[in-house]
């Protein structure tokens, strides 16, 4: 099946929900509203032409720098170039997302008719960022779901064991969102006074040795 | 009556854990009721440090992740940049890189079968394996100079062809002249002919296993019925590569969903049938003659059509070291190469190759910067090893042994 007969399939299957089909590189993505993810979900895993019986993979995505470069590279500048050293971003616990904070991707197979399809969500405004689990449509969900919690915060109404992964026991923060510090917050050292390995702030900054730089002229 | 059930701790370092994990057991005497695998030990973050390299700096963390496939697992990043990039690498380089894959996927058998064998018994197999594995390491030195960790493919090709020469042992005061001879005995020609020793080897060797474990009596009692999965829960818990193949669903990337080369070669695909430990043993020790069936194929390609090896781009590829002596122009794009990278087109691509262990995909979305956005790589041993408590639940401790060798779950991409 080629992605435009797919496509088509969907739009013949998919009736009645606000979607966007698009097609890049080689590969289907629809968006669709994350009110009726569940739903989708079980058409495309049922309806006989798709049978999208496999969730390959789960990925949250946080879309607060996106486009951010350090260094300007269409037009003059008047500050400088900052050595790529930038302010850390302080989250506020009672914040409200933009609408498109925080997205997710999920990957299909289908083994029976070997086609893919990629779908994209945003979560909202919500905090934290909630959506319905798939666990129950797909159980390999469950990890995927659960690692998306740890590192992005993301809360999958509906999980049956929502837990930390990836991540240390006792850890606090989600480390993959944007405005989590690569280096982390917190060092852990053995303090020979008390003689115990404690946690403390850490003393190094973020520095990266490469400018992130967007080139648009190529 | 009640009686009270165990809490029993696997790990977090257990030799048979294959790495730190931690299995939090609840027995009922020496019966699994209740299994919770804590995993995360050895997460580096791999993801989010990607996010602040350019794109080739990363290639080298990707080696990491499986740990005993490396190759395998650069190759869906390279596949991904590339996707993005438009680039198509040269024909030489897909071979290449296809040979190299089928050799990882041996490796990665070979140490599975060696650790499998020696966690329930099978204590002179793990020798043997690592017998054969030293000579195919010998390659990935020969080619990379790294034993494991090669960073040898790259977006639009690989770092540079075949070498004409296989390093030699020496002699010293602890290895004679007449003992190196014989080490050397296959090593005065080039890679590929080393390679092509090996492949004529191999097959006798994967008899010699077979004669050890495949009709084995205690083989067969501490894997026939161990670990059952059907074809159903096989897709429904996300399983693919052997362990998929393993419950008699024929899936495998190579033929369905074919990249590279893989659809000039010929080659078969081994499935099971009722899908246990055993059956997937099966499957794994012919997936290695098969791979050495398609290494065979490629040398023979290989050794007719020489060729380029990478794209002829200097905004991806290094320009070569003597024009950079007297053109200004390869100057430039060496600086801009190693300083700032090149920036990959805005959008977002799954990749996904057969690794030895199932479907290793890299998700990547690019802002349209020299650094990824996000990354995020799909491992296949992370929903394999999410099944275990299901496929240990009423077996006995001693099974989860064979379950977790069954799984071939390396901590390096599950954590990642």
């Amino acid at each position: 099946m080629d992605n435009q007969t797919l496509i088509n399939c969907l739009k013949d299957k998919l009736v009645g929900f606000d979607i966007q089909y698009s097609e890049s590189n080689d590969s289907v993505t629809i968006e669709v509203n994350k009110t009726n993810i569940v739903e989708i979900c079980k058409i495309l895993k049922s309806e006989s032409s798709l049978l999208f019986n496999m969730l390959i993979d789960v990925c949250a995505i946080d879309y607060l720098a996106y486009g951010d470069a350090d260094w300007k590279t269409l037009d003059a500048t008047n500050t400088g170039f900052s050595r790529a050293v930038k302010k850390t971003i302080i989250p506020d616990p009672d914040e409200h997302y933009d609408e498109k904070r925080f997205g997710i991707f999920y990957q299909l197979l289908s083994i029976e008719n070997n086609i893919r399809l990629s779908i994209s969500t945003f979560t909202g405004s919500d905090n934290p960022p909630t959506i319905d689990s798939v666990n129950g449509i797909w159980n390999s969900a469950n990890w995927f779901e659960r690692e998306a919690f740890d590192l992005m915060g993301i809360q999958f109404k509906g999980h049956p064991d929502l837990r930390r992964i990836l991540t240390d026991y006792g850890f606090i923060g989600h480390p993959f969102r944007k405005d989590f510090p690569t280096n982390g917050n917190l060092e852990v050292i053995y303090d020979e006074d008390q003689e115990k390995v404690i946690y403390k702030p850490v003393s190094i900054t973020t520095r990266p040795g490469v400018p992130r730089i967007i080139r648009k002229d190529k | 009556m009640t009686s009270n059930n165990l809490k029993l701790n696997f790990g977090p370092q257990h030799p048979a854990a294959h790495g730190v994990m931690r299995l939090v057991m609840e027995m009922d005497g020496e019966v699994v009721v209740g299994l919770d695998p804590h995993i995360g030990l050895l997460h580096r973050g791999t993801e989010k440090l990607a996010e602040i390299k350019p794109f080739n700096h990363s290639i080298g963390y990707m080696d990491r992740m499986d740990y005993v496939s490396m190759m395998c697992c650069e190759h869906p990043y390279i596949l991904a940049i590339e996707k993005l990039l438009d680039v198509t690498p040269p024909l030489r380089a897909q071979y290449i890189r296809v040979m190299f894959d089928e050799i990882t996927r041996i490796l990665n058998h070979l140490l599975w079968l060696g650790c499998h064998g020696l966690d329930i018994g099978a204590m002179a197999l793990f020798l043997y394996c690592f017998r054969e594995r030293e000579d195919l390491l010998d390659c990935y030195e020969a080619v990379s100079g790294a034993r494991m960790h090669a960073t040898y493919y790259r977006p639009g090709g690989v770092y540079r062809d075949l070498p004409d020469s296989m390093p030699k042992y020496k002699a010293n005061k602890y290895i004679s002249e007449k003992k190196v001879k014989k080490l050397n005995y296959n090593r005065d020609g080039s890679l590929l002919d080393f390679i092509k020793d090996f492949t004529d080897r191999f097959p006798s060797h994967v008899d010699e296993y077979e004669t050890l474990l495949t009709d084995n009596r205690i083989w067969k009692q501490r894997t026939v019925d161990i670990g059952i999965v059907t074809p159903e829960r096989a897709i429904q818990l996300g399983f693919t590569g052997a362990m998929l193949r393993g419950s008699g669903i024929a899936w495998d990337l190579r033929r369905k969903q074919p990249y590279e080369v893989y659809n000039e070669l010929d080659f078969k695909i081994p499935v099971g049938v009722n899908g246990d430990c055993y059956d997937r043993y099966l499957v794994r020790v012919e997936e290695m003659r098969q791979s050495n069936l398609i290494i065979q194929q490629c040398i023979k390609w290989l050794e007719d059509n020489p060729g380029p090896v990478m794209i002829d781009d200097n905004k991806l590829a290094t320009p070569k070291r003597s024009s950079m002596k007297h053109d200004m122009e390869s100057l430039i794009y060496h600086f801009k190469l190693f300083t700032e990278g090149y920036s990959v087109p805005e959008g977002n691509v799954y990749t996904a190759i057969e690794h030895p262990k199932g479907e290793f995909g890299v998700f990547l979305m690019s802002d349209g910067a020299n650094k990824p956005y996000r990354l995020k790589i799909r491992a296949p041993s992370f929903p394999h090893l999410a099944a275990i408590s299901e496929m240990s639940k009423g077996h006995m401790l001693a099974d989860v042994v064979s379950i977790i060798g069954t799984l071939d779950v390396v901590f390096g991409e599950i954590d990642r």
